[in-house]
This record gives C-alpha cells, sequence and structure tokens, in this order.
C-alpha cells in the first residue's frame, strides 16, 4: 500500500470513528443547552461556555455550580481541577505535533478533548507518523461543531418547553452528573472517591449550603481515594495513552463500547487489554 | 439578553487552556508528581458524584437546605445503573427522565 493510500485508508476509519462521536457530541450538547436554560443561562452564555470552555463534564459541573450560586473563585478552582486531566493527553500528543508552527499547535490545544485525542492518537499510531489535517478532522467535526450547534439549538429550543418539570427534564442534570460518574469509576480508588464525595457533598451541602458542599466533596472526596491501596490487578492504565483516553472519557461519546476498540495491537499490548 | 456569564466562561478557558496546551506548546514543563496526578483523576468522580447527590438530595428552603428523597433519587440510580451496564450515558439520562416523567403522569408522585 503507498503512503497516501495508507493515508486516505486511515483517515476514512478516523471519519467513521468521527461520525459516531459526533451524533454523540451533538445529543448530549443539546442536553446541556437545555440544562443551562434551566439554570438561568442566556443562549449567548450557554454557546460562550461551549467555545470558549469547550469541555463537557466541566461545563455541565458549571451548569450545576451557578444554579447552587457557588461563588466564581470556588467554581474556577473546581473547572481548573476538572479539567486538569488534559494535561495527560497534551503530554502524550506533544511529540506528534512538535514539528507544526507553534500558532497552530496553540489551536489545537484549544481543541484538544477526550474525544479528539483518542481519534488522533490512534489514527497517528496507525500511520506512524503525524498527520494534521487527522487532528484537525477528529478535533472539529467529531466534537466542536456538533457541541457548539446543538448547545444553541438546546438553549434556544428549550425555551419553547412550556413546563420542563413535567417532562422530566429537572433530572437531566444529575442524571447526567451520575452518569458522568459512574464512566470515571474503574476502580475501588475511583468508587470510594466518588461516594466520600457525594456523602461530604450532601453532609457539608445541608449544614451551609451545596455550593461549599460541592467544593468539599470534591476535594477532600479524592484525599479519601487516595488512601484505599490500590488492587495488584488494578494496575493503572498508562496515562497520556490512548487506553487512559479510552477509560476517562465520557460515556457515550466512545468509538465503540468495548475497551481498545480504538487501539490497535501495539496499543493494546502497551496498555495491558486483550 | 444576559451576557454575565460570558466573563465566567472566559475564566474558565484561562484556568482550563493552560492544561491543554503547556505541554504541546512547552514540552516538559508538565511534570507533577505522580501523587498529584492520581489525586487530579479522582477529583472528576467525586466533584460530579457530589453535584449529582446535592442536586437530588438537598433542596432549599426558606429555613435552609433540608433532606429531600423522592422519586429523583430512583431516577438518578436507574441512570447510574444503565450508564455502567450500557456503557452509554444517553440511556441511562432517557430512562431517567422517562421515569420521572411517567410517574409524575400518572400522578404517583408530585413536583418538586
Amino acid at each position: 500500500m503507498t503512503a497516501e493510500a495508507q493515508v486516505a485508508s486511515s483517515r476514512r476509519e478516523l471519519a467513521v470513528g468521527a461520525l459516531g462521536i459526533g451524533f454523540s457530541a451533538a445529543g448530549f450538547g443539546f442536553v446541556y443547552g437545555l440544562a443551562a436554560r434551566d439554570a438561568g443561562f442566556s443562549p449567548i452564555e450557554a454557546a460562550a461556555m461551549s467555545t470558549l470552555v469547550f469541555g463537557g463534564a466541566s461545563q455541565f459541573a458549571a451548569v450545576g455550580y451557578v444554579a447552587s450560586g457557588l461563588a466564581w473563585p470556588g467554581i474556577l478552582l473546581l473547572t481548573a481541577l476538572l479539567n486538569a486531566r488534559h494535561l495527560l493527553y497534551s503530554a502524550a500528543l506533544a511529540p506528534w505535533l512538535a514539528g507544526i508552527p507553534r500558532v497552530r499547535r496553540a489551536l489545537m490545544a484549544h481543541l484538544l478533548t477526550d474525544e479528539a485525542f483518542a481519534l488522533s492518537i490512534a489514527h497517528f499510531g496507525r500511520l506512524g507518523r503525524t498527520d494534521e489535517r487527522g487532528y484537525w478532522i477528529a478535533a472539529i467535526a467529531s466534537t466542536f461543531i456538533p457541541w457548539n450547534v446543538a448547545t444553541l439549538l438546546g438553549a434556544t429550543v428549550g425555551g419553547q418547553i412550556p413546563d420542563p418539570t413535567r417532562f422530566g427534564l429537572d433530572v437531566v442534570f444529575p442524571a447526567a452528573m451520575v452518569g458522568l460518574a459512574v464512566g470515571l469509576v474503574t476502580g475501588r480508588r475511583e468508587l470510594v472517591a466518588a461516594i466520600s464525595g457525594a456523602i461530604l457533598g450532601v453532609g457539608t451541602g445541608l449544614a451551609v449550603g451545596t455550593g461549599i458542599g460541592v467544593i468539599v466533596g470534591g476535594l477532600v472526596g479524592p484525599l479519601i481515594g487516595l488512601a484505599v491501596p490500590r488492587r495488584a490487578d488494578e494496575a493503572a492504565t498508562a496515562l497520556g495513552t490512548p487506553a487512559s483516553a479510552e477509560r476517562y472519557s465520557m460515556p457515550g461519546a466512545h468509538v465503540a463500547d468495548r475497551p481498545g476498540a480504538l487501539l490497535d495491537q501495539a496499543d493494546r499490548d502497551q496498555a495491558g487489554l486483550p | 439578553m444576559s451576557i454575565e456569564l460570558v466573563s465566567l466562561a472566559v475564566l474558565m478557558f484561562l484556568v482550563t487552556y493552560p492544561s491543554r496546551a503547556l505541554p504541546i506548546l512547552a514540552p516538559g514543563l508538565e511534570r507533577l508528581p505522580p501523587i498529584a496526578f492520581e489525586y487530579l483523576r479522582l477529583v472528576g468522580p467525586a466533584v460530579l458524584a457530589a453535584l449529582a447527590a446535592t442536586a437530588v438530595m438537598v433542596v432549599s428552603s426558606e429555613g435552609g437546605p433540608q433532606f429531600h428523597v423522592g422519586i429523583e433519587w430512583l431516577a438518578v440510580a436507574v441512570s447510574a445503573g444503565l450508564t455502567a451496564w450500557r456503557r452509554n450515558l444517553f440511556v441511562g439520562m432517557l430512562a431517567a427522565v422517562a421515569l420521572v416523567a411517567l410517574a409524575r403522569l400518572f400522578g404517583l408522585v408530585g413536583y418538586p
């Protein structure tokens, strides 16, 4: 197979993955728009979040923070912590992107998501070299466009729904939050951190308010999780690898619903997947 | 139309972008102790679980925050279970919404 044919073949595979993720991102973005509107965000505010922050879990969380009246410094602290996982993806991509001009790398960094990372690093791995256009396809087509368009639709069309509680839409936010949390629980430590965070959040929330409760749960819960010894058969997935992207990205936004679907055999061997 | 939260979005961008850009633009600067990475990894489940739990268990009232028990608990539990089983967030969310909507439609539970 010629180099051009190999690139074309890998891009086709990338596009198919991007299409599946795009549908999921659109649906999830629409629900985010609805939730943001329900929390009092205007369409411009909801859209600004999706364009500038461009991080699903942190945006959903921000809706909850704003609704609970949490002060902005607290929101920013939790946002920074929640989005710190991008550091891992960025570090893993850095060697692949080193030859690209700095300005374009700066823009590529803003579009880096769980999904863009998973798609693009698998694509680079298949090719054995960087394909900048492949990265743009992974980042823009799979997530940025569908997420932002759907957010705007949800934030505007949502206003036509007369009584959201009648349709159960008031549980969209907690259902989304718990679903995202479930997707991140891959071992005992994560489970203990989640349960501790929930208990501390509710306890502190009842005592002094939900905004503070979320901060206490979010910051102290992980400390309790860290105290749990890791089982021998629970080896951590190497951070910054395609396997870690699959492991930590949002459920429902995966290219496929089985671990290792994005990976070639070398990646699977490295990550210890069958 | 309100634009006050656009400022918040800008600030959230400013605290998010370094995580995305630092290793790509300045390789090597991102090194943190493993325990810090492990802590950051656990923040996600803890924050999201705290948000979900406070959203369904704590309600505001004139006398301050109150403990709340309702159909929302069941809906969130169903969402968690289905998401874990099917590995699909949408399925869980749809089931939660449908459960609450049907329960209210048939008058089995009240409105929040």
